[in-house]
């Protein structure tokens, strides 16, 4: 038998009697931060590929719903930070080794290339709106610019998007002191997650069938890449160091196997890919509103589960000699 | 499940801090480091145990920082134990006692009610005239622990009572004490005589030096370890120091008197003795050499489990580094009835290996000759403390609690009012609850003097509030050590509350009772200075220093060849005693085995653990928060036969009945599959300890089995059985 | 840069928990926060055993982690030295470091909401005197000071007794060692 105990009493919160320092909050900021990735990497791609015609959603309107998304998802982490009002700390400096760091600045990036992406398909795709702006010799100006250059917009959006959808994975894999995140392949695994939650809500909200097909073809290829990435992201801790290894195990049999596997890989990714091929093939389209909303879901699973694994796993498990809520009597006024 | 919960518990309550406004706009800045205001410090002596190191109390611009050692003192090394790093918490305890409390009966219900100190002392002393009056002041008994007991000392015996007790003696080292002046004429002394720092070998016989965190012990241990002196501990459980050791013996709970003989065996067969030693000092080495033929390591191995070859081996080891070997007497030695036999076989052991007062093994201690402060005579009392129990206990050379308690119980009881100081008497004496009520029931007064609400002050008609030793002056410290020093404790803050001095409650009660001549002093500090004068200091220059220490007079060990007269009948050491022998008892030790474990239960052995002192320390804050409950250390093999997991709550039963608070399990492999243990201290029932109400299991109270050793009246306490009870409804991790 | 360094002695090491106390009330440690601790371990069965105790704090890492990831610039090396600080003018609270750090030795320190750790007793290093846990130890197995002093006691004990660090694998190159 192998015992290691703390035998002085340690409540630190968020840390006993295991990490928990990030919640729902994060984990919504994730799945958005990708989501808005996705959104702004389709916007783009139709722009580049001339796609108005096959995709009008995608290619004309589907940018406005970046930086709305990616507002909410600020806002979820705002509400994690410890201390809400000193938030501009991030922007006082930049840290190079910090993804954490990168990511606020890709942010400062981001917003200003989104807004130019809206800007340039604006009047195609809001023209009741556009109408406004129009009004104004510096609005028309803008929309005019941002029309001209909407392809460049679009190539600039494209690396930018990706590294958000990246930097999402990376965040996390960056802490190698909890082995569970301590993979290369959590970046391309957010961003495809993040690409196929994108599509899904393509074909979702988009108004022709024509393009609702396409994109429930591009996400199920996404789907398909996805769980290969997921089928990498395991043999990489399974054939990692002993920590890795163990920390794998919370997903195999360990506390999050189920939601692991059921929420996440079940109902996330194979009943999606069921329903979607199923749709393609023409066998049956009965269910093909679910699917799409299946594989948000899922996306938010991935960040959640990945999220809460990942803060349990630790290179040091030791078991407390006492029971911590005895220490919550310090705080009580009559205990 | 239960985990998760905590934690949603948990950051509900941060969520909420961080919600608030307030504190969103407080923090988040640089504090100032600590110790740059401005810094003042006054010295004390730690009242945390009764080891009484010397430390500084530091404030930082008026409030408590820290309590540190002071470095001057070497009874102390200059460093203080986790629970004198934790004095703090006694001062800002915030269940602390703060006014004096009577019992009333309102509505037919009895109550404490808050009085004045001028009401409580003038009940007190109506109370103590009127029992002085009718049936004399010694049916007045003092029932005492720690430095502050001597005010209290001091006023009975003013009034004309010497009958006192203190649990320190039968329920801790008082068979050790008995069986060392048995032997030599005088004990092993507090703090503990041993020449550790300097022994080549240290036995350990289910002392656990560590868990007890005996401050001198501990560090003279420790300095022994870096020496790479021989460790060889003796003890059913994988102890703190049985890891430290180069030998450990799993010894067969009960059976040490059989390994001690056995060793002696060896070290005389094998002539491993100090000889020169047994000759110039001893008597009755032939009579001790064909007693212990009989007690061979084949013998001993059947009855202690330990193999025959490893009995020789350590023997040897002794043998060896000897005189340099310490066979520690250990201090809590009331186990099973028969202690006074084993601390004389532990003294005979080291009388062979020739260690007492030589480098290495003991050393002679010496205090500072300082003249006590001049008093008229005491009245000379009729009684002493063991007329209320005659015939029984003939060597008992203190009183004796539980004799006491129970000469208390019944309307022709012998003492007929108690004063209780510092100690909680329900915890401290086994299984004694239900005697307590009896004897409170039967007394006319029972007065406790405390600093904070303990189980004993549910007892009491009146309860005191006493300070705490931050708050107060003491006597001088003036123990008999390696080094002679002088240690002053002295206020470092005002008494809060209402809570007052020992001293000045010892001379209110004192001038009520018309004894005014016996309490000079209008403050103890005045006392104090005079006494200090005449060993060339003053109260001034303590106040500055804390410690003065002294150049020593006599020897530290016996000079070679020196003549000695001991302080025993013989004046040698005597390996047999004929004052045992003239009193019917074995005047040398005998192995009597342990009652076996009946089938189903398992030996209740207990402890101590470094965050505590007893149950005096679990509601300080800060050592509550550093351990705030004991666990039940429970064998994977057992644990396995029960169904028990670690953090799980189980209760435990005696054999004859007892039923224990809730505890929490330990499976662990530092225990045997025919104990389970706890740490002393836990399991408070009185819920105006706040902290510490309900937390964890309290061993004495599944204490139904005690042997009473017949030479002095220990409990020995080590012969109970228990076995796991769960409740419907309860258990589950937590 | 100094690389200080602290140095237990397990061999002493009994667990009493005063250098946690210590650190409490040296520098005001709110209730319930532990910039220290202790761990027991025990292998073997019984009764062929070990015992080992480890006082355990943040281990002011040659690579620390925490500060590489922190955004703010928050946790940093106090002056040229390995001692890893928290300025909680910098501090946002997102808990990156306390997610960055492999023996989850940081702490929010409520209700302020800053990030907290041990500091060894850097005020006291500053001094010339031990960190407080270290001046309060009464076995005194603990021992402070600087490695790239050769006379040091530290680097001496390094140099002549067994040791080891914890989780050396995780690459942070800690600077708080065990001694066997």
């Amino acid at each position: 038998m192998k015992e290691e105990l703390l035998v002085t009493a340690r409540g630190n919160e968020l840390i006993d009697p295991s990490l928990h320092i990030w919640t729902w909050e994060v984990a919504m900021y994730l799945f958005l931060g990708g989501l808005t990735a996705g959104v702004m990497v389709f916007a783009a791609l139709m722009t580049v590929l001339n796609k108005d015609e096959e995709a009008p959603f995608a290619a004309k309107r589907l940018a406005l719903l970046a930086p709305l998304v990616l507002s909410a998802g600020m806002t979820t982490l705002f509400l994690d930070l410890e201390h809400k009002l000193f938030v501009y700390r991030f922007y006082t400096s930049f840290q190079i080794t910090s993804p954490m760091s990168w990511g606020a600045w890709i942010l400062v990036v981001i917003y200003p290339i989104s807004i130019m992406q809206i800007l340039s398909t604006f009047r195609s795709g809001y023209g009741f709106f556009a109408g406004f702006a129009d009004r104004m010799t510096i609005g028309r100006e803008i929309l005019d610019f941002c029309e001209r250059y909407r392809r460049q917009i679009a190539m600039v959006a494209i690396p930018f998007a990706t590294a958000l959808g990246i930097y999402t994975g990376i965040l996390l894999s960056a802490f190698g002191a909890r082995p569970f995140w301590n993979s290369g392949v959590l970046g391309p695994l957010f961003l495809v997650s993040g690409m196929s939650t994108a599509a899904a809500l393509v074909a979702l909200i988009a108004r022709h069938h024509s393009e609702k097909a396409l994109f429930t073809r591009i996400d199920l290829g996404l789907i398909v890449v996805e769980i290969a990435l997921v089928a990498l992201f395991l043999i990489n801790l399974a054939t990692g160091t002993g920590q890795q290894i163990d920390a794998l195990q919370s997903v195999l049999g360990g506390p999050y196997t189920l939601v692991f596997w059921v929420l996440f890989v079940g109902i996330g990714l194979l009943i999606p890919l069921l329903l979607e091929t199923l749709e393609i093939t023409g066998v049956s389209k009965k269910l093909a509103m679910l699917a799409p909303i299946l594989v948000l879901f899922g996306g938010y699973a991935l960040r959640q589960i990945m999220l809460d694994a990942g803060q349990e796993s630790s290179w040091t498990h030791y078991d407390t000699q006492y029971n911590s809520e005895l220490l919550e009597r310090l705080h009580e006024e009559n205990p | 499940m239960k985990r998760r919960e905590f934690i949603k518990l948990s950051s509900a309550a941060s969520a909420g801090a961080v919600v608030s406004p307030a504190l969103m706009l407080g923090g988040c800045v640089s504090k100032p480091l600590p110790g740059t205001g401005t810094v003042t410090s006054t010295p004390t002596v730690c009242d945390m145990c009764f080891w009484k190191c010397a430390g500084d109390v530091y404030k930082e611009d008026g409030e408590l920082w820290k309590i540190t050692g002071n470095p001057d003192d070497l009874h102390s090394g200059g460093r203080l134990c986790t629970r004198g790093t934790g004095g703090p918490g006694a001062y800002l305890d915030r269940d602390r006692l703060r006014k004096p409390l009577m019992r009333v009966t309102v509505d037919g219900r009895q109550t404490f009610q808050e009085v004045s100190w001028d009401e409580a002392l003038q009940f007190i002393a109506t109370k103590m005239q009127g029992i002085a009056d009718t049936v004399g002041p010694e049916r007045m008994a003092l029932l005492h622990h720690g430095a502050g007991g001597h005010h209290f000392l001091h006023l009975l015996r003013a009034f004309g009572s010497d009958s006192h007790a203190e649990p320190a003696f039968a329920q801790c080292r008082g068979p050790r004490d008995v069986g060392f002046r048995l032997t030599f004429g005088e004990s092993a002394s507090s703090p503990e005589r041993t020449d550790m720092a300097n022994a080549r070998c240290i036995v350990l016989l289910g002392s656990h030096i560590g868990e007890n965190l005996h401050n001198g012990q501990v560090q003279t241990l420790a300095e022994a370890i870096n020496k790479d002196a021989t460790l060889i501990t003796v003890d059913p459980r994988f102890s703190v120091p049985a890891g430290k050791s180069k030998h450990w013996l799993p010894i067969k709970p009960g059976t040490d008197i059989a390994l001690l003989l056995g060793w002696m065996n060896v070290v005389i067969e094998e002539e491993l003795y100090d000889k020169d030693y047994v000759e110039r000092y001893t008597i009755g080495f032939e009579q001790l050499a064909a007693h212990v033929r009989q007690y061979t390591p084949e013998w001993v191995f059947l009855e202690t489990g330990i193999r025959p070859d490893v009995i020789r081996e350590t023997a040897r080891e002794m043998g060896k580094a000897a005189p340099a070997t310490v066979v520690h007497p250990g201090r809590h030695a009331t186990w099973y009835g028969d202690d006074t036999q084993r601390s004389r076989a532990v003294a005979i052991l080291n009388t062979l290996l020739g260690s007492w007062n030589r480098e290495g093994g003991f050393y002679i201690p010496e205090k500072v000759d300082m003249p006590h402060y001049p008093l008229p005579d005491y009245p000379k009392p009729k009684f002493k403390t063991g007329d209320a129990y005659p015939d029984k206990w003939p060597f008992a050379s203190q009183g004796v609690t539980n004799g006491v308690i129970e000469a208390s119980i019944g309307d022709d009881a012998f003492f007929k009012g108690w004063m209780v100081y510092g100690t909680n008497l329900p915890q401290t004496i086994p299984g004694a609850v239900d005697k307590l009520r009896a004897a409170a029931d039967s007394l006319d007064l029972v007065v406790v003097v405390e600093t904070m609400p303990s189980e004993m002050t549910g007892y009491a008609d009146v309860i005191l509030p006493e300070c705490t030793f931050l708050e107060r002056y003491d006597d001088i410290r003036n123990s008999g050590e390696r080094h002679p020093s002088l240690a002053l404790r002295m206020p470092a803050f005002e008494p809060l509350h209402e809570s007052k001095p020992g001293w000045w409650i010892a001379k209110q009660l004192g001038e009520r009772l018309g004894l005014r001549h016996y309490f000079p002093w209008n403050d103890y500090a005045d006392k104090l200075d005079w006494e200090l004068r005449q060993v060339g200091s003053s109260l001034e220059e303590m106040q500055k220093i804390g410690v003065k220490n002294f150049p020593r007079k006599r020897p530290l060990y016996f000079l070679e060849g020196q003549n000695v007269r001991f302080f025993t009948p013989s004046r040698k050491i005597e390996l047999y005693s004929q004052q045992l022998a003239d009193k019917g008892f074995d005047p040398m030790p005998v192995y009597t085995p342990p009652e076996p474990v009946p089938s189903g239960y398992y030996r209740l052995n207990y402890g101590r653990m470094p965050a505590h002192t007893f149950g005096k320390t679990t509601n300080n804050p800060l050592l509550f928060q550093l351990a705030p409950e004991n666990q039940l250390w429970v064998n994977p093999l057992v644990a396995n036969e029960h169904g028990l997991a670690s953090g799980e709550y189980v209760r435990l039963a005696s054999r004859e009945g007892a039923i224990s608070s809730k505890i929490r399990v330990r499976v662990t492999e530092r225990i045997g599959p025919d104990s389970v243990f706890m740490a002393h201290g836990f399991g408070h029932k009185s819920k105006r300890l706040r902290l510490t109400a309900g937390a964890g299991a309290d061993d004495s109270e599944l204490m139904t089995n005690i042997k009473v050793d017949p030479i002095m009246g220990g409990t020995g306490m080590r012969g109970n059985f228990v076995t796991f009870v769960r409740q419907p409804g309860e258990g589950g991790a937590a | 840069m100094t690389r200080f360094a602290m140095v237990i002695d397990t061999r002493t090491c009994i667990g009493c928990g005063d250098c946690v106390v210590a650190c409490k009330t040296e520098n005001n440690v709110p209730e319930g926060l532990n910039r220290d601790w202790v761990v027991e371990a025990t292998s073997g069965t019984y009764p062929d055993l070990k015992t080992e105790f480890r006082s355990e704090r943040c281990n002011h890492c040659s690579n620390p982690t925490c500060v590489t990831l922190c955004p703010t610039g928050a946790s940093h090396l106090w002056k040229d030295t390995n001692i890893v600080l928290v300025e909680p003018e910098k501090c946002t609270g997102c808990k990156a470091c306390i997610a960055a750090c492999p023996y989850d030795a940081r702490l929010v320190m409520h209700p302020d909401g800053y990030i907290d750790k041990c500091t060894f007793c850097h005020h006291r290093v500053e001094k010339g005197m031990d960190p407080a846990c270290v001046s309060s130890c009464p076995t005194r197995c603990m021992h402070f000071g600087s490695l790239d002093d050769p006379s040091s006691e530290v680097s001496k004990l390094l140099k002549t007794r067994e040791y080891k660090v914890l989780s050396p694998e995780t690459g942070n190159e800690p600077n708080v060692y065990y001694l066997l």
